[in-house]
């Protein structure tokens, strides 16, 4: 009998070593004449124990972190098949503290399957939601979407029922999914582990969706920065067709839809849903102007679905146990989980899938475990690029989309980057600009001209040059964009910088008069 | 993939294997730069005749992504990230780095080596992160740098 391991095949677990690791245990298998099994698993998601292996022993999974390939051998002189005691070894994965205090709705299937393989998707209630679904027809699928009070995870938090009901009601021949998988805000990677841990958790919700609006085509448009999760997404997108998954009258029911992968280019404002659909097209990717909505005329002119990767791929679970379990979970409006990602300066970075209504503290103190330098925290970054930089005394305020608001900042996407105390909030600032200009589409002038008239005021504030006036032209630069830019890109990249004019405005030097 | 010079049979084919339709002008271009590693003057004009667009709807879609470059790179290509999580563990330090053991600035190749810029390879909680030649690694200290380039450099030779 042959012994199971698993080695995840991920981005970030590959980035520190995990394919040597899985060649090195093939191999040492192979000298020592043991018989093992050898799968490549998705991430669990707590990174920072990347390389993680386990090692299947009756019952249970014993994990093995931070696994380098020397440890092999003195692995299983120790007897790493029957989960023998060694250094790196952690004990059962379902005792991960880091993993079982929370709430896995979208990502409960990450690291636990192997993503490429159709049965073992099945076997973990994959499919089961698209075949409720469709014994419960296109409105009640709508219904308990609305009732989860599920809404947009890519960051806008628009409340996806709406659009699905627009779609519906919008007469069309053609209606289209499009799945936003351009998941560009520094500090997030929760799409990526999903695509690359569960691929198809994210083909069933693409087809729930597809079933609910009455279309039959959907879109993945993957940023290219990801190559893995293009390589995995296409392979388990493959096999599912293979397995009629998808493709004509899927499983006999009638319902037929396909899906494409399409790579974007290295454009950061390809996130937006409009620039996005005009990058679908094979055009620049400019924004549009809205109305009208893509939910009325998007993809190619038809009725276009928009969502993000995580909002899609947790809607499975949703018509499974239904809209009100889901909407047990969380505060206020926030109802549901979100896929924090914890990153930048921390010591246990990783994905924490949780309900709304925690601190951030909690978070980046209980999961996190502080700096991974040890030094104290000076600001953090929450949702994105487009996100404020939050001090230390505002890192009790709830997750809450509403309550992020009120301290005019964002949780976009999720993202969480930890900045210690030697960061240097001005570069922040200047650099919050410069990528603006940097990424802008030019459609529109303020976030076009603005932006690199953004980087010329920092500098000269940094130059110590006329501080109290440059001080107020930023300030009004800043509204000028947030008013009159078309979209986030220019119409958010004042949020960080007025946070770092608010809380850290002793970082553009120490004169007189810069005050808040 | 086989890398080879442009030339216009392979780039008809390639059009060939997206059906020639002008919307799938991003997934072309991809598998140009897959095939040839650059985007040509006669390439695009290529590219505008067969897929029934203008050249200048062409150049505005090659110009517009940074992926699509219309000059060849070096041997091998270096990115490193620049985006906040990985300026928080001390990308610009690494940049620096770079630029110095290389002699290199940013977006500028020697015979060997290409390096660029990256806004986020999504390896956010393994920062700072680079990519060399299409793989991503994580927790990248200077001397980690220094021992991924010398392996491209072993691979290559």
């Amino acid at each position: 009998m042959s012994t199971r391991i698993y080695v995840p095949r991920e981005t970030a677990a590959i980035s520190v070593g995990a394919d040597e690791v899985a060649i090195a245990i093939a191999r040492h298998a192979k000298e020592k004449g043991e018989k093992i099994e050898l799968v490549r698993n998705g991430s669990w998601g707590a990174t920072w124990l990347e390389p993680l292996v386990e090692v299947v022993v009756g019952e249970q999974r014993i994990a093995y972190g931070n696994v380098e390939p020397g440890d092999i051998p003195s692995m299983f002189a120790a007897g790493l098949l029957s989960g023998g005691e060694h250094a790196r070894r952690i004990g059962p994965t379902k005792e991960i503290a880091y993993l079982i205090k929370q709430d896995r709705w979208t990502f409960w299937r990450c690291g636990l399957i192997n993503p490429l393989s159709v049965d073992d998707f099945v076997a973990h209630k994959g499919f089961a939601g698209l075949t409720k679904a469709i014994g419960m027809g296109q409105q009640s699928v709508i219904d308990a979407i609305r009732k989860s009070g599920l809404r947009g995870r890519g960051g806008a938090g628009f409340p996806a029922a709406i659009k699905w009901q627009t779609v519906a009601d919008t007469a069309a021949e053609q209606k289209y999914v499009a799945c936003n998988a351009d998941e560009g805000d520094s500090g997030t990677f929760s799409d990526r582990i999903m695509m690359e841990s569960d691929p198809l958790g994210l083909v069933e919700g693409l087809l729930i969706a597809g079933f609910a609006v009455g279309a039959s085509k959907g879109y993945i448009y993957l940023r290219s920065e990801y190559p893995l999760a293009h390589s995995i997404l296409t392979r388990a997108i493959v096999a599912a067709r293979e397995a009629g998954w998808l493709g004509d009258n899927i499983q006999g029911t009638g319902f037929s839809f396909d899906i494409d992968v399409h790579l974007g280019a290295g454009s950061y404002v390809c996130g937006e849903e409009t620039a996005m659909l005009e990058s679908l097209e094979g055009k620049a990717g400019v924004i549009r102007y809205k109305p009208p909505l893509p939910a009325i005329a998007g993809l190619f002119g038809k009725p276009t679905v928009v969502n993000n990767v995580v909002t899609l791929a947790s809607v499975p679970n949703i018509i499974n146990l239904g809209g009100e379990k889901y909407a047990g979970y969380g505060v206020n409006r926030s109802t549901g989980t979100l896929a924090f990602q914890l990153a930048g300066n921390i010591k246990r970075g990783g994905l924490v899938e949780k309900a709304f209504g925690l601190s951030l503290r909690e978070l980046i103190e209980d999961w996190g475990g502080g700096t991974a330098s040890g030094r104290p925290i000076r600001a953090v970054q929450v949702g994105g690029p487009l996100g404020a930089y939050i001090p230390a005394e505002h890192l009790d305020t709830p997750l809450d989309y509403e309550a992020f608001l009120g301290i005019g900042a964002m949780i976009g996407h999720g993202g969480i980057v930890v900045f210690d105390d030697t960061a240097d909030m001005a570069q922040q600032a200047r650099f919050t600009m410069e990528f603006c200009a940097l990424e802008s589409c030019g459609k529109c002038t303020p976030c076009r001209i603005g932006a690199v008239r953004g980087v010329e005021v920092i500098d000269r504030m940094i130059a110590d040059e006329n501080r109290d006036a440059n001080y107020e032209l930023l300030l009004e630069l800043c509204d000028t964009m947030e008013g009159a830019s078309l979209c986030a890109m220019g119409g958010m990249t004042p949020y960080p910088v007025r946070s770092v004019l608010k809380y850290f405005a002793e970082d553009f030097a120490s004169s007189e008069g810069t005050g808040k | 993939m086989t890398r080879e010079d442009y030339n216009p049979a392979s780039a008809s084919e390639l059009m060939r294997g997206f059906g020639s339709r002008p919307e799938m002008l991003v997934q072309i271009l991809h598998a140009f730069m897959d095939r040839f590693g650059w985007i040509s003057e006669d390439a695009i004009r290529q590219l505008a005749s067969e897929l029934n667009l203008s050249r200048a709807d062409v150049h505005g879609v090659v110009s517009y992504y940074h992926d699509f470059r219309t000059t060849p790179s070096a041997r091998h290509i270096v990115k490193i990230c620049a985006a906040e999580a990985c300026q928080s563990m001390g990308s610009r330090a690494l940049v620096k780095h770079a630029e110095e053991s290389l002699q290199l600035k940013l977006h500028e190749s020697n015979d060997n080596i290409t390096l660029e810029p990256v806004y986020c390879l999504g390896n956010c909680a393994c920062s700072p992160a680079i990519m060399a030649n299409g793989k991503t690694f994580g927790r990248v200290s200077a001397t980690r740098f220094d021992e991924i380039v010398a392996g491209l450099n072993e691979a290559s030779s």
